[in-house]
């Protein structure tokens, strides 16, 4: 009786739309985020986003918490980048408090950030391969993982959620055999990577899937803001660790991977050239690591003067913009946080439309979204 | 192996009903055996591909793990959503599973080990290999969901572009050998394989074995990241494992018949004819695992393009080559 529904009207021949629920629990949605997609055969017509589901009301939250209270917090907003989380947060109040950060802890969340990014990436390229229906990928992308995961552990004890920056410095100094463990893991991801090259970015079928797929123009990827990879991909020239700097980017050296196509594969390239660059970072921050101290002086009490301050910073996923307002008090008057999977999600329903179904699945693996950041 | 058997052979010769009931329930028991084997096998050359034990727990190397798993299925509950429409989506993995077991009656494993060899083997493989769709459409418009009506109507379009070519690639062996009965064909490659004479027939038979059998990267009616699980999304316990028993059931018989057609059956030196036979099917099936867990999938659009586009003409014109040089007398 339910399939009458679906069917034509006798009368009529036209056909009706297919509306169909992806998620909130899905195989291939990155969290619980539910996509209503209206189907035309096998093309998607139309997608409309519908988040909310972890929604935790984070930057409410903020406003009943002390400033360092909220630092835990910030781990959860993405948790695949806690320390990049940590860094915009911590580099906000920083700025409204005007600490100056020693050498040696400038260095070391330098060096986690970008430790972060690569494992960041290392999820996304796993997940874009089980996306596509590769199997074997994810597990070689959370193998190689474990060992950034190894080597957080060493460092500050937590695995995911690290809160390992402080106002003023860091948690922890980092110890020799941790640096040893780095200098160990750089050679062999670097292998890895060539690995991953062979088991998919050249495979036929995978170009075929992503060449040309979900393109999008430099204005309308500007225009829909998305930022970080996915802008670079359609051919801005623009990362915050070089245009806009922070921390103590400006002395090292690496190149910002752009491509033109704007496309599903160039996303990819984009994030995949990315951890290269993200490992010659490291590489240079362990040569210039000194002994020194790992925290400045801070007010035993953190109770910013009035102010208001926009600082943002370059997450795995593209920009962390952190707006903090504070009246003397210590607690934030408001903590706005600008996230940039929220604006790919935006982007979606521009990106997927007149796609086929396979087509939405791998442009929204591409843009890399995750959920907690989108809902916050 | 012939003498061994001769009283059995004489004795269903005698009672026509009895024989074939006990070569349904010999080729129903063998080819359920051979399934769990071959899930075990899959699970554990994926394992190895991804870097991980693999099952370890039950019996050694996780021997027993895939039988826990088959009692697991029957004792859970048979799961009936209100929505469906309940004889049409009951009877689909019926048919699946019958479809894939039926066709091997034919399949000769050995000289002597198989149930009735037919004048028309190829041709009646085909035809109850080709009955699977239909459960396959079945279970995906009874299941009433709208994950599993895209299965299905995917499965039905792609299951009919790629029995075209893969029935034009194995006429080539029917005609060198001038035979349809599988049988014959075997005896036939008593020189040279078919695979040596037919190496383009080969290909194409096995990339449309592979979609034949809904495997990635040609698995588009199960599409996980797509369709969560296609056409078998709304079934459950039981009636589940019915359909994954038919999918390793189909694997097998597509390897049966590639052994059969192009690698020269059960020949081979100093082993006995059904050890080569198992042989050359296991090889094939680790081939399918591989393609599995390296290849992304691909597209809908993408797979009939290159169905109708590239492997039907290559077919047809490796079918007009082969006659050819058979009418010159090459062959």
């Amino acid at each position: 009786m339910y399939l009458q529904q679906y069917a034509p009207e006798p009368d009529s021949l036209e056909s009706q739309d297919l509306w169909v629920n992806f998620g909130p629990q899905h195989p291939s949605m990155h969290g619980v985020m539910r996509l209503l997609v209206r189907l035309e055969g096998e093309v998607v017509r139309e997608v409309v986003p519908i988040i909310g589901y972890l929604h935790r009301a984070l930057e409410k939250i903020a406003e009943s918490r002390t400033f360092p209270q909220f630092i835990p917090y910030t781990d959860r907003e993405d948790y695949l980048g806690a320390m990049n989380g940590n860094l915009g947060y911590v580099l906000a109040v920083e700025r409204l408090l005007e600490v100056e950060v020693p050498r040696r802890a400038a260095l070391l969340r330098v060096l986690v950030a970008e430790l972060n990014r690569i494992a960041s990436h290392l999820i996304w390229w796993g997940t874009y391969s089980l996306d596509l229906g590769g199997w074997t990928g994810v597990t070689y992308g959370f193998r190689e993982r474990e060992g950034i995961v190894d080597i957080f552990q060493d460092l500050c004890g937590a695995r995911l959620t690290y809160s390992y920056l402080r106002f003023g410095g860091v948690s922890r100094d980092i110890r020799p055999e941790t640096i040893q463990k780095i200098k160990d893991f750089i050679p062999f991801l670097r292998k890895m990577l060539g690995e991953y090259r062979t088991l998919l970015t050249g495979n036929v079928i995978f170009e075929a899937r992503t060449q040309g797929i979900g393109v999008i123009s430099k204005e309308e990827a500007v225009n829909w803001g998305l930022t970080g990879p996915n802008v670079r991909a359609s051919g801005v020239d623009y990362d915050l660790r070089r245009d806009d700097p922070y921390c103590l980017y400006p002395e090292f050296e690496f190149d910002v991977p752009v491509a033109v196509e704007g496309d599903c594969y160039a996303r990819y390239l984009c994030r995949f050239e990315e951890m290269y660059q993200s490992l010659r970072i490291v590489e240079q921050v362990l040569a210039k690591l000194e002994p020194g101290p790992i925290q400045g002086k801070v007010p035993r009490v953190i109770k910013p003067k009035a102010g208001e301050v926009y600082l943002r910073t370059e997450a795995p996923r593209g920009e962390l913009g952190v707006l903090l307002v504070a009246d003397g008090s210590p607690t934030p008057w408001r903590l706005k946080l600008r996230g940039p999977s929220f604006n790919a999600v935006g982007a979606i329903p521009r990106l997927a439309q007149g796609w086929k179904i396979g087509d939405l699945i791998s442009i929204i693996g591409s843009i890399d979204i995750i959920l907690p950041d989108v809902d916050r | 192996m012939q003498q061994f058997l001769q009283p059995a052979i004489d004795l269903f010769e005698r009672i026509p009903l009895l024989g074939m009931t006990v070569a349904g329930l010999t080729v129903f028991g063998g080819m359920c055996v051979v399934a769990l084997v071959l899930v075990l096998m899959e699970r554990k050359v994926a394992a190895d591909f991804q870097t991980r034990p693999g099952p370890n727990r039950y019996g050694p190397y996780g021997a027993f793990q895939t039988i826990w798993d088959a009692l697991k299925l029957l004792r859970k509950e048979d799961i009936r959503p209100t929505a469906v429409d309940f004889w049409v989506w009951f009877a689909a993995p019926v048919i699946v599973f019958v479809a894939a077991f039926a066709a091997y009656v034919t399949i000769p494993f050995d000289p002597v080990l198989y149930v009735k060899d037919l004048n028309i083997g190829v041709l009646y493989v085909f035809a109850i290999a080709s009955w699977g769709v239909i459960g396959v459409l079945m279970a995906g418009w009874g299941s009433n969901n709208r994950y599993s009506l895209f299965g299905g109507l995917r499965s039905a379009a792609q299951l009919i572009a790629y029995e075209a070519p893969m029935i034009l690639a194995a006429l080539g062996p029917v005609a060198l050998a001038g035979t349809l009965s599988l049988r014959g064909i075997v005896e036939a490659q008593q020189g040279v394989w078919y695979v040596l004479l037919q190496p383009v027939g080969f290909v194409i038979y096995l990339i449309t074995a592979v979609a034949e059998t809904n495997r990635t990267p040609f698995d588009m009616p199960e599409a996980e990241a797509e369709l969560t699980g296609g056409f078998h999304t709304e079934y459950s316990g039981m009636k589940f494992a019915m359909f994954f028993l038919a999918e390793y059931a189909n694997m097998v018989l597509v390897c049966s018949l590639a052994t059969v057609l192009f690698l020269g059956g059960w020949q081979g030196p100093w082993l006995p004819g059904f050890v080569w036979f198992f042989l050359k099917v296991g090889f094939l099936v680790f081939l399918f695992i591989w393609f599995r867990w390296t290849f992304p999938r691909v597209r809908v659009d993408q797979l009939m393009v290159f169905a109708w586009k590239v492997l039907l003409p290559l077919a047809f014109l490796n079918l007009l080559l082969t006659g050819l040089l058979i009418v010159l007398g090459v062959f």
